[in-house]
C-alpha cells in the first residue's frame, strides 16, 4: 500500500513503445490493496502487457465487478474507460459493451468470489456465447474485500487463517473454461510475471473468449501455511505445461529450438506465440487431451500453468450474430431507421 | 326473448389450444373489421387447467367501444370441457353455436338461448380424409356458418383467406370451398340471420388492427435499438420475437446482408439487464422486455443504471404476481416496483402507453428519452396491450426526425478542450455530458461506478459530494417532467367536481364509462396519465376538484400512492377505483363503481351541510 504521490519527473531517456507512449501512459490510479497483494502484479502485468503491444489505452475498455481484484482497473489504463460493476454480474455488462463496439478490446477483472460463486452463471455464459474479450479471474481462494470469507475455489482441506478447515469441493475455472468452450485457456500466477505477460499479450490478440485463471495470493487472509493459495505453496507445485514468448507480428522469430521442443501459434492478428513445451507431447490445441492432463495433475496435487489450451480458428459471439462490420453504435438514423414508407407498408399489412 | 343486435354484442369462441382455431378466430374479427365494424378482441388462456382450454372474445362495437363489455351473447361452443361452464356464461335470451355432430343430452342446454347446432365434425369427416386437414378446415366451416348465421360479407372472408395464404392457390382454392361448404349448409338448415347481425358500416376508417407486443417491438426498431437482451416470459416474449422479426425483414444491410441489431437471449433477466446496461453504456442503444418476476430480478443492477446514469429501456408486460401467480391474467400492479426499483434512493421514469398506437409511440420515444436523461426508462404495458389486438390509429412516422442521443462530448469537442466532468451540472438542469469509450486518447476517459466519485468521477467516499450529485439527480428528475408525454384531459363541458385519473389500458374502458357516468348525469374530468414523473398538470387537476377517482387495474391503488408520495396530493383527496381479478376492467364496473362513490359522497356532504 502505497499513499505517495506520484513524481512528476520523467527521465528523458525513459523506454517508449511504438505509440511514442511511456509505461506511464499505462498506468492509472494508485493502488490501495494490501502492499503485497497478488493483484497488484496482474495489473502490473496487463499495463506491462498493453504497453509492449503497443496499445492505445483508450482502445480497450475495462471492466470488472465487485472484490479487492474488482478494484484493480482503477489502478491501470487511466485513459481507458472503467466499469465497476455489481457482483458478479461483469459477464454480462461486458457482453452488452462487446455487442455495442466490436472494435474495441474488452478487459474483464474478476476475482474467485466474484466469477466462482455470485457469478458463476454469467462467468459461464459469458465463455459459451463465444464473447471476444480477455477475462482474467485473480484467484485467491477468499473473499478479499469481506475479510476472508473462504470462496467457492478453495481447496476442501485448505484451512482459513483462524485454523477452520473448507469442506466443501472446489471449482476449477480451467476446467470449467475448457468444458464451455473457452478458445484460448490459460492458468497463471501472480508471482510469475515471466509466464503473465506473454499470457495477456496472447490472450488480447486472441479473438473469442480468453480466459486466464490467475493465481493471485491474499497477503492480509490467505498465504498462511494450510492455504494452497499462498506464494509460497504455489511455488512448490506449480506445474508449467509451457514457457511462452510473444512475438508480434512484426517480430522476426530469431532463437532455435530443437525440434519437437517448440510450437508455434498463429493468432488471429497474425502474431505468433512461440511455446517451449516442457510436459512432453503436449498438444495445446488438444482439449480433451488438456482436460485429462489438468484431472492428472490435480489429483498428484500439481498445480498446472501456462497456456492450457488454444482454439486454432475461433470466431466470436460476432461472427454468430453476423453482426454488421460497423461498430453498432456507430450506426446512424439511415442505417436504423425504416422510415415513413416502411411503416406505411406495416400499416397496411395490418387492416 | 333472444337478444337483438345490429353492431353491438359479444362473441366468444371457447376451445382447445392447439386446434389451429387461433387463425380462424382472428379471422372472425379481421373480417367485421373489413366490414367497417370496430371490435375489440382478446385472448383468454389460463395457464392452470389441463387440456388447455382457451378462449377468444370478439366485442363487436358499432359505436367504437374498444375495452371488454362482460357478458356474452354468442358462445361458440367448441370445448366439451369448459362447455358447462360456457353455457352457464351465456347471456339471458343468448345464443349458443355448437357442433353437433355428437348428441348433447337436453339438460346441457339452457331454456332461455337459442340454440344453433351444425354438424361440423360430420361434414369434415365426410369432405375430408385427413386428420389435421379435418381440424383445419372444420374452423374454415365454422367461420363460413357464422357468417352466414350474422349475416356477414362472404366476399370478404374470402379476401382474407386469399390474402393469408397468397402464393398458395391449392390452399386457397381449399380454404374458400370449406367456407362455403360451412356457410350453404347453413343458409340451408338454420334461420339466418339471427338476432345478432353484422351491418357494413364506416367505423373503422384506416386504423390498424396489431397486438401490443408487437408494436411495442416495432417502437424500439424506429426508435434505433440495436441490442436486445431477454429471457422469455409470458407476457412479453412475444415482445423480443416482434423484434426479432421486424429486424430482420428492416435491418438488414442491403448489400452484406448481415445485421445492424444484435438479440442476445440471455439465461436469466440479471444477465439481460446487464447486457442492456454494458451496451447503453457503450453507446448502443438497447432494451430488455420482460414482466414483474423478471423486474424483480433485476433490482440490484437497475440501482446501479440509475446511479451510474446509463440509458436503459425496459418494456415491462405486466401480469399478476408473484413468479407462479396469474402469468397469463393482466394487472398493473408493478407501478411501485418499477417507479422505486432497487435498493436507495431511486426514482425512474416511466411510460404509461394505452393500446398499440402509444406502445409503438412510446416505444420510439423511451429510447431517446433514455438517452436525453442517461437514466433507465420502463414502458409500462400489460398483457391486456402487449398480448391482444387491438384497433388502433395507423403508426405514424415524421422522417425529418433524428434520433436524440442526448449529450455526448465528441473528440472534437474533448480536442477543444472543453471540460468535461461526468457527473457535472454544466447546464443546471441535473443532466451531464457523458463520453463514449474510446473517443480520444487522452480525454474524455472516466471510471464508472455507483456514488463513490465526485463530479469528475475521482473515487470519493466524502458525504458532500454524495449529497450534491443525489440533489443533482433530483434536478434530473425535474427536467424528465418535461420530457415525459403530457396528460391528457376529457374535461365534461360545464366543468366537474369529481376527477378521474386512470392511465395505460384502463384508458378504452374509461372513455366508455365516462360515457355512461355522462349519460346518468354523473358529471366527471377524466385525465390520463402517461408518464412518471408526474408534471404539474397532474398536481393542479387534483387540485381543481373535490375528490379524484384514481382507477387502476391493482390491489394496492399504486399509482394513488406514488400521487401521494410525489406530492401531488393528499389521500383525501384520492378515490381508489380497483378491479385486480386478472380479467380487463370493463366500463360496466367502471361506471357502476364511480356512480356509487359519488352518489355516497354527494350524499354525506348533504349531511354535512345539514349537521
Ligand atoms: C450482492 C452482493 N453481495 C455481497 C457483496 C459483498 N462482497 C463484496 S466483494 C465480495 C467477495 C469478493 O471476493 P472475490 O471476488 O474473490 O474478490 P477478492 O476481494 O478476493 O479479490 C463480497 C461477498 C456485494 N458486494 N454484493
Ligand atoms: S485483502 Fe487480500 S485481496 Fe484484498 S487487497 Fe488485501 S491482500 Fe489483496
Ligand atoms: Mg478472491
Amino acid at each position: 500500500m502505497t499513499y505517495l504521490p506520484k513524481p512528476k519527473f520523467r527521465h528523458p531517456a525513459i523506454e517508449k513503445n511504438e505509440l511514442g507512449l511511456t509505461h506511464r501512459d499505462y498506468e492509472g490510479a494508485i493502488s490501495t490493496l494490501c502492499a503485497g497483494c497478488g493483484h497488484d502484479s496482474i495489473s502490473s502485468a496487463i499495463m506491462h502487457a498493453c504497453f509492449e503491444l503497443d496499445l492505445p489505452p483508450h482502445r480497450i475498455a475495462k471492466l470488472s465487478g465487485i472484490g479487492c481484484s474488482s478494484k484493480t482497473p482503477t489502478y491501470f489504463l487511466g485513459n481507458a474507460h472503467g466499469f465497476n460493476s455489481v457482483h458478479g454480474r461483469m459477464p454480462s455488462v461486458l457482453t452488452g459493451a462487446n455487442l455495442a463496439n466490436k472494435d474495441l478490446i474488452y478487459l474483464g477483472v474478476s476475482g474467485d468470489g466474484d466469477s466462482a460463486s455470485i457469478g458463476f452463471g454469467q462467468f459461464a455464459h459469458a465463455i459459451r456465447r463465444g464473447v471476444n474479450m480477455v477475462y482474467i479471474v485473480a484467484n485467491n481462494g477468499v473473499y478479499g474485500l469481506t475479510k476472508g470469507q473462504f470462496s467457492a475455489t478453495a481447496d476442501k482441506g485448505a484451512t482459513l487463517k483462524k485454523g477452520a478447515a473448507n469442506p466443501d469441493d472446489p471449482i476449477d475455472l480451467v476446467m470449467m473454461a475448457l468444458h464451455l468452450g473457452a478458445s484460448f485457456v490459460a492458468r497463471s500466477f501472480s508471482g510469475d510475471k515471466g509466464q503473465l505477460v506473454p499470457l495477456i499479450k496472447a490472450a488480447v490478440e486472441h479473438k473469442g473468449p480468453a480466459f486466464i485463471d490467475c493465481i493471485s495470493p491474499c497477503v492480509a487472509f490467505n498465504n498462511h501455511d494450510g492455504s494452497t493459495k499462498s506464494f509460497d505453496y504455489v511455488r512448490a507445485h506449480n506445474e508449467a505445461v509451457n514457457a511462452l514468448d510473444f512475438i508480434s507480428e512484426r517480430a522476426p522469430i530469431t532463437t532455435d529450438y530443437a525440434p519437437g521442443e517448440m510450437q508455434l501459434v498463429k493468432l488471429h492478428d497474425g502474431s505468433t506465440i512461440r511455446l517451449r513445451k516442457i510436459g512432453a507431447d503436449y498438444d495445446v490445441h488438444d482439449r480433451v487431451a488438456a482436460i485429462n492432463y489438468l484431472m492428472k495433475h490435480d489429483v498428484a496435487g500439481e498445480i498446472v500453468t501456462g497456456l492450457v489450451y488454444v482454439e486454432e480458428d475461433p470466431g466470436d459471439m460476432h461472427d454468430r450474430l453476423q453482426t454488421v462490420d460497423t461498430p453498432l453504435n456507430q450506426l446512424g438514423d439511415a442505417d436504423l431507421i425504416p422510415g415513413a414508407a416502411a411503416l406505411a407498408k406495416i400499416n397496411a399489412s395490418l387492416r | 326473448m333472444p337478444i337483438e343486435s345490429v353492431n353491438d354484442f359479444v362473441v366468444r369462441f371457447a376451445n382447445v389450444n392447439g386446434s389451429g382455431s387461433a387463425s380462424a378466430n382472428l379471422m372472425f374479427a379481421r373480417a367485421v373489421i373489413r366490414m367497417g365494424v370496430p371490435v375489440a378482441t382478446r385472448n383468454i388462456f389460463p395457464s392452470n387447467i389441463q387440456g388447455l382450454p382457451t378462449w377468444f372474445e370478439v366485442r363487436v362495437s358499432g359505436e367504437g367501444w374498444l375495452g371488454a363489455r362482460g357478458g356474452t351473447d354468442l358462445m361458440v361452443a367448441m370445448n366439451p370441457q369448459t362447455w358447462d361452464k360456457d353455457v352457464a356464461s351465456i347471456e339471458h335470451g343468448g345464443y349458443l353455436f355448437y357442433d353437433c355432430s355428437r348428441p348433447i343430452p337436453a339438460s346441457k342446454f339452457r331454456e332461455d338461448l337459442t340454440v344453433i347446432g351444425v354438424p361440423l365434425t360430420e361434414i369434415c369427416n365426410r369432405e375430408y380424409a385427413e386428420p389435421r386437414q379435418r381440424q383445419l378446415m372444420k374452423n374454415i366451416m365454422c367461420l363460413g356458418a357464422l357468417a352466414a348465421v350474422l349475416d356477414m360479407d362472404a366476399d370478404i372472408v374470402k379476401t382474407l383467406l386469399s390474402e393469408q395464404f397468397k402464393g398458395k392457390d391449392r390452399l386457397i382454392e381449399a380454404n374458400h370451398r370449406a367456407l362455403a361448404i360451412g356457410r350453404d349448409w347453413a343458409l340451408a338448415n338454420l334461420t339466418c340471420p339471427i338476432g345478432l347481425r353484422v351491418n357494413k358500416s364506416d367505423g373503422v376508417g384506416d386504423r390498424i388492427y396489431v397486438e401490443g407486443n408487437a408494436a411495442a417491438s416495432l417502437g424500439a426498431v424506429f426508435g434505433g435499438a440495436t441490442v436486445c437482451a431477454w429471457y422469455p416470459l409470458t407476457p412479453s416474449t412475444s415482445l423480443a420475437e416482434g423484434f426479432t422479426s421486424y429486424c430482420k425483414r428492416l435491418r438488414g444491410d442491403a448489400t452484406t446482408g448481415k445485421n445492424k441489431y444484435a438479440i442476445v437471449q440471455c439465461e436469466d433477466e440479471l444477465a439481460s439487464i446487464g447486457v442492456v446496461i454494458g451496451a447503453g453504456w457503450n453507446g448502443s442503444r438497447a432494451f430488455t422486455a420482460t414482466s414483474g418476476p423478471g423486474i424483480s430480478l433485476m433490482q440490484e443492477f437497475l440501482g446501479l443504471a440509475y446511479f451510474a446514469e446509463i440509458p436503459a429501456v425496459l418494456f415491462n408486460v405486466q401480469r399478476g404476481g408473484p413468479s407462479t401467480g396469474m402469468p397469463t391474467r393482466t394487472q398493473q400492479s408493478d407501478v411501485l416496483a418499477c417507479a422505486y426499483a432497487s435498493h436507495g434512493d431511486t426514482k425512474h421514469i416511466l411510460l404509461f402507453p394505452r393500446d398499440p398506437g402509444e406502445a409503438f409511440e412510446f416505444g420510439a420515444l423511451s429510447f431517446d428519452l433514455a438517452d436525453r436523461l442517461q437514466t433507465p426508462v420502463f414502458v409500462m404495458l400489460d398483457l391486456e396491450i402487449g398480448m391482444n389486438s387491438h384497433l388502433t390509429a395507423p403508426f405514424k412516422w415524421d422522417d425529418s426526425r433524428r434520433m436524440d442521443r442526448g449529450k455526448v462530448m465528441t473528440y472534437a469537442d474533448l480536442e477543444s478542450g472543453r471540460d468535461f466532468g461526468r457527473y457535472l451540472d454544466v447546464d443546471g438542469d441535473g443532466v451531464p455530458f457523458r463520453t463514449y469509450p474510446g473517443t480520444h486518447p487522452t480525454r474524455g476517459s472516466f471510471f464508472t461506478r455507483g456514488t463513490t466519485r465526485d463530479a469528475y468521477a475521482r473515487y470519493t467516499e466524502e458525504g458532500g459530494p454524495y449529497v450534491e450529485n443525489m440533489q443533482r439527480l433530483l434536478r434530473k428528475f425535474e427536467t424528465a417532467k418535461a420530457h415525459v408525454p403530457a396528460p391528457l384531459v376529457d374535461a365534461a363541458p360545464g366543468g366537474a367536481r369529481f376527477g378521474v385519473i386512470h392511465y395505460g389500458s384502463t384508458a378504452a374502458p374509461m372513455e366508455e364509462a365516462t360515457q355512461i357516468l355522462r349519460n346518468q348525469g354523473v358529471k366527471l374530468d377524466v385525465m390520463r396519465v402517461r408518464g412518471f414523473p408526474f408534471a404539474k398538470p397532474v398536481e393542479d387537476f387534483i387540485s381543481a376538484h373535490d375528490k379524484v377517482f384514481v382507477v387502476e387495474q391493482n390491489r394496492d391503488a399504486q399509482l394513488r400512492t406514488l400521487l401521494m408520495a410525489e406530492n401531488c396530493a393528499s389521500g383525501d383527496k384520492l378515490v381508489p377505483v380497483l378491479h385486480y381479478d386478472g380479467s380487463p376492467v370493463t366500463a360496466r364496473f367502471i361506471a357502476r363503481a364511480i356512480a356509487e362513490l359519488a352518489e355516497s359522497i354527494d350524499a354525506r356532504a348533504k349531511e354535512g351541510a345539514l349537521s
